[in-house]
């Protein structure tokens, strides 16, 4: 009886908590797929009516599109590497003991808490400008022609922009599941034989394999909708069209409502895609 | 093939010195257990050794040759962890073919090896199973059996078999002792538990705060322990040590008394004293027995069968011939 009362109890007082987070997705989901199959041009006689999936179909047809999905992989798959193979290294080095472990620990977290926008900001005014930013400086100091970075790499400046802000999440991750492996674990490797690389490659790495899969997972599903860094910096232009801010173009900057909702609708299927895929492999990990 | 020599070995953490200087032989094909209380550094010097520590000063000769700088792989030693170090993402056949992989033998020596190990330790039907579907038990015998198929000058354990439950570990206790018989290698092993050591070593050394009590044979600890730490930390139940007016009578300072040396009676004897708590083993019977000027109640180890209940009178009588004297430095006198 007690157990009862108490789980009805506990419906109840969860349920505003459910409610709010409900609305909050289900509103917007339904007024994108509401907007998707319309004709909405706010600017431009508002309200055309219902058009069927016209929307859909003009989205992927126009020449846009495949280059924004390219991009968008380039940008995700550029930043899992770099963040995954240096937060691997770091973790490593921030596991040794040293002096101020606990300092640089939190030092390391702190890209994780500035805004993207202030990054970008920071980065593109302070580091890549060619003039007066540092690696001009640094360039120059060797004698070398500064890089226009935002205009000459501007897909590379992105990524390390963004790769800079999530390099801690996976760090943090990366180094809580080192340490989590059993010392002893590594003697025996030791005794047996194993020199410091087969040592990583066999004990470490596969004890990091589920913390990787979750990095993984989760900068996927963030990195898919990035979109200050490219708004502060390039605003799209020189081939930094992400399929998002293809969609942010679409509906505010063309004032088609309409066929960006569109964009939309396929970014949450993708998004999902990835989702499903990723948390099969690490419940897979999980059961193990 | 297997002696291991320590000199003046020191260890030090810091300003800690666990070790101080150190003298230590172990013959070849010896077994030898390290006894001690926690943190005697009985572990430490087994990590010492195995070259998982770095001794402070002093050096480790292994087979003759100086081995104090040797990294560990390169000393010849194989060990088995007190977690069992298992690598949780290998089949059992991986786990005991990993140090063999990374000494660079070909795939069929590898497999030959590691059959030939599951067929001693019973793992045959295991092989390809990974280590968190196995039994403590079974866990074990991996380690052991990755220990074996590098052929080592000799093993060292630490602590090997306190995961275990108490059935278990008498069996593996027993398997253990069977492989030392039938490999003949040297085996180094660490453990608090008094009664491992005594029933498997050749050689018992045992240790307190990193200073060797006494080394020697499990019978020459039990009959002529060198002091009074060794004489209350080998045997069980624990000796009874005795001092004032029960010591000066034999002109000591402390006499200790094991407690199946002792006699009970219900009408006389030497000391006259108060049953307390009584334990019913089946095979013996402890009785705690409260004797006037004795601060600890002294332990008697009797028959399975003994109408004494709690509260009862007994008179208690030592043989003579096993009593043992100490001295104010708590030394054995002769």
């Amino acid at each position: 009886m007690a157990t009862q009362h108490s789980r009805s109890a506990a419906r109840i007082m969860m349920a505003p908590a459910v409610i709010l987070l409900l609305g909050w997705m289900l509103v917007p989901l339904t007024m994108t797929l509401y907007f998707s199959f319309k004709k909405y041009l706010p600017l431009r006689g508002g309200d055309l009516g219902w058009i069927g999936f016209d929307n859909y179909v003009r989205f992927v047809s126009s020449s846009a599109f495949w280059p924004s999905v390219q991009t968008t992989l380039v940008i995700v798959l550029g930043v899992l590497l770099i963040t995954v193979v240096l937060g691997v290294l770091l973790a490593l080095l921030l596991d040794q003991p040293m002096w101020g472990q606990g300092v640089v620990r939190i030092l390391v977290i702190a890209p994780f808490f500035v805004m993207p926008t202030v990054s970008a900001l920071v980065w593109k005014n302070m580091f890549m400008d060619p003039v007066n930013g540092l690696l001009a400086h640094l360039w120059k100091f060797f004698g070398a022609q500064p890089i226009e970075w935002l205009s000459n790499a501007p897909l590379i400046s992105i990524i390390l922009i963004v790769a800079w802000q999530w390099l801690p999440f996976a760090t943090l991750i990366l180094l809580t599941a080192i340490q989590s492996l059993d010392s002893e674990q590594l003697e025996a490797a030791e005794m047996d034989g194993a020199p410091p690389l087969s040592r990583f490659g066999y004990i470490i790495l596969p004890h990091l394999a589920r913390a990787i899969t979750i990095v993984v997972l989760i900068q996927t599903i963030f990195l898919l909708a990035v979109f200050a860094e490219i708004f502060v910096t390039t605003q799209g232009s020189f081939g930094t069209r992400t399929l998002t801010y293809l969609i942010f173009q679409r509906v505010l900057e063309s004032q088609n409502v309409g066929l960006g909702s569109a964009g939309g609708v396929y970014a949450i299927i993708l998004a999902n895609i990835v989702a499903i895929f990723l948390m099969r492999i690490v419940g897979k990990n999980l059961d193990a | 093939m297997g002696q291991i020599t320590l000199n003046q070995i020191t260890k030090s953490f810091g300003d800690v010195q666990v070790i101080p200087p150190l003298d230590l032989t172990i013959e070849d094909g010896e077994f030898v257990v390290f006894v001690g209380p926690s943190g005697c550094g009985k572990s430490t010097l087994l990590r010492l050794i195995a070259g998982l520590e770095d001794v402070s000063s002093g050096e480790i000769v292994i087979d003759g040759n100086e081995a104090t700088n040797v990294p560990p792989a390169k000393r010849g030693l194989a060990m088995v962890f007190q977690s069992y170090a298992l690598y949780p993402h290998m089949s059992v056949r991986k786990n005991i073919a990993f140090p063999l992989r990374m000494a660079g033998l070909d795939k069929a020596a590898q497999d030959a090896k590691v059959e030939a190990a599951a067929n001693v330790l019973n793992l045959t039907n295991y092989l390809d199973r990974r280590p968190g579907q196995l039994s403590g038990g079974q866990r074990q015998r991996v380690a052991i059996g990755r220990a074996i198929v590098r052929e080592p000058a000799a093993f060292l354990f630490d602590e090997p078999l306190s995961n275990l439950d108490a059935a278990l570990r008498v069996n593996m206790r027993l398997e253990i002792s069977e492989l030392h018989q039938t490999l003949e290698t040297t085996m180094i092993y660490v453990t608090h538990d008094q009664v491992e050591a005594m029933t498997m070593a050749d050689k018992i050394v045992v240790l307190q705060a990193g200073v060797i009590e006494q080394v020697g044979s499990p019978l020459e600890l039990y009959h002529t322990p060198r002091n009074k730490f060794v004489a209350g930390f080998i045997g069980s139940p624990k000796m009874n040590f005795m001092s004032g007016a029960f010591a000066a009578e034999y002109d000591a300072q402390t006499i200790g008394i094991r407690p199946e040396h002792l006699e009970v009676s219900q009408s006389e004897g030497k000391w006259r004293g108060t049953v307390g708590v009584s334990e019913h083993l089946g095979s013996d019977t402890f009785l705690y027995v409260d004797m006037e000027g004795q601060e600890e109640p002294v332990t008697v180890r009797s028959t399975g069968e003994v109408g004494i209940r709690h509260g009862d009178t007994v008179y208690l009588s030592p043989e003579p011939s096993k009593i043992h004297r100490f001295d104010k430095e708590d030394l054995r006198l002769a």
